[in-house]
């Protein structure tokens, strides 16, 4: 792949990833302040956010830093709040298949926003697929990397009433999921994630509703299996 | 903790990540096939993702609080209206979020 190419790539996959770059620069700069409030210096939420690159599971690693020293704890944790990321692995397979060495980057910074972006937004014409999504994952998590470093140093120094302003990431994740949702052939999916995941946060708390809710989308969709393999079929004239 | 144990708690939470991230592809790698309920599942999975991730934004939300989550429920509709009648993400996105500002800031304090 020619410079050109990945230029042209870098070019298509920017405007994507606007709506990710306000809501990671404020986030990230909100985490930076809160890791640097904490007490930690100022290169650590840059650390985390570059090692680590998932949002809200940063949050809680300021708590877990707070504790009393557990490794352990701290893994088994992670494996839980992070367990959703199971599905956007299972849904990429497919679409990542072709992306050669740069697909260990891309999977490592599957983010629930890059995930969404990269399962929705097409290419123009011409455009390299891969480089696009890798791309997309690039931009994204230097958003990230930007904010949380900018939050570290400056932190103390921001002052205005940014109240209600993360309810910007809530916006995007529905957003995408609208624009899925009228594209798509049918909304048995949709409507099943939806239900189901209610369902598990009324059984279940904030803390624990995730799993039971990804088992329940599992077992869903697996006993539609029948009818919706037919659809899918019908309505691509029996193309697979 | 001393900074050696910091780094290593913070080695452990990228690792779990990571494993959770990785843990499809290392299943089912691209070298070989796929079996078909899994390949299934990649087809009718990401709908369904898209939808747990909707209501996982809104696991924190007290529905039972004083604002009964309708700063929530109000600015989501808001999108949803908007997104369907003028079909423009920014649009959508921006008049969302300072609804949502505007709601807790002013009328939900």
């Amino acid at each position: 792949m020619d410079k050109g190419a990945r230029a042209a790539a870098l070019r298509a996959a920017f405007p994507h990833t606007v709506p990710v770059m306000t809501g990671y620069l404020f986030l990230g700069t909100a985490y930076g302040i809160f890791m640097k409030t904490s007490g930690f210096p100022w290169w650590f939420p840059m650390l985390t956010s570059i090692t680590v690159f998932a949002g809200a599971m940063e949050f809680v690693t300021v708590n877990l830093l707070l504790q009393a020293f557990n490794p352990l704890n701290a893994l088994a944790l992670t494996l839980m709040v992070n367990a959703r990321h199971l599905f956007y692995g299972l849904a990429m397979l497919e679409r990542y298949r072709e992306a050669g060495r740069k697909k260990l980057y891309m999977i490592f910074g599957l983010t629930d926003e890059t995930f969404s972006v990269n399962l929705t937004a097409e290419p123009p014409a011409g455009v390299d697929r891969q480089w696009f999504m890798f791309f997309i994952t690039l931009l994204d998590h230097s958003y990230w990397v930007t904010g949380a470093t900018l939050g570290g140093i400056f932190g103390s120094l921001i002052q205005f009433n940014a109240r209600g302003l993360d309810f910007m990431m809530t916006a995007l994740l529905l957003v995408i999921f609208l624009n899925n949702w009228m594209h798509e052939k049918h909304h048995w999916s949709s409507l099943i994630g939806l239900t189901v995941t209610v369902a598990a946060r009324l059984l279940f708390s904030a803390a624990t509703f995730v799993i039971p809710a990804m088992i329940g989308i599992i077992g869903a969709l697996t006993l539609l299996r029948a009818p919706l393999q037919r659809i899918s079929d019908e309505r691509t004239g029996g193309a697979s | 903790m001393t900074l050696t144990q910091l780094l290593i708690t913070i080695a452990m939470v990228s690792l779990g990540t990571i494993i959770t991230r990785f843990l499809p592809f290392i299943l089912f790698p691209a070298g070989r096939t796929t079996p078909k309920y899994i390949q299934y599942l990649g087809r009718v999975l990401p709908p369904a993702a898209l939808g747990l991730l909707v209501i996982y934004c809104l696991k924190d939300v007290d529905f039972a609080g004083a604002a009964h989550g309708l700063p929530e429920l109000i600015a989501m509709a808001l999108v949803t209206a908007l997104h369907f009648w003028k079909k423009n993400t920014l649009l959508s996105i921006a008049a969302g979020t300072v609804c949502y500002m505007a709601l807790v800031q002013f009328m939900f304090v």
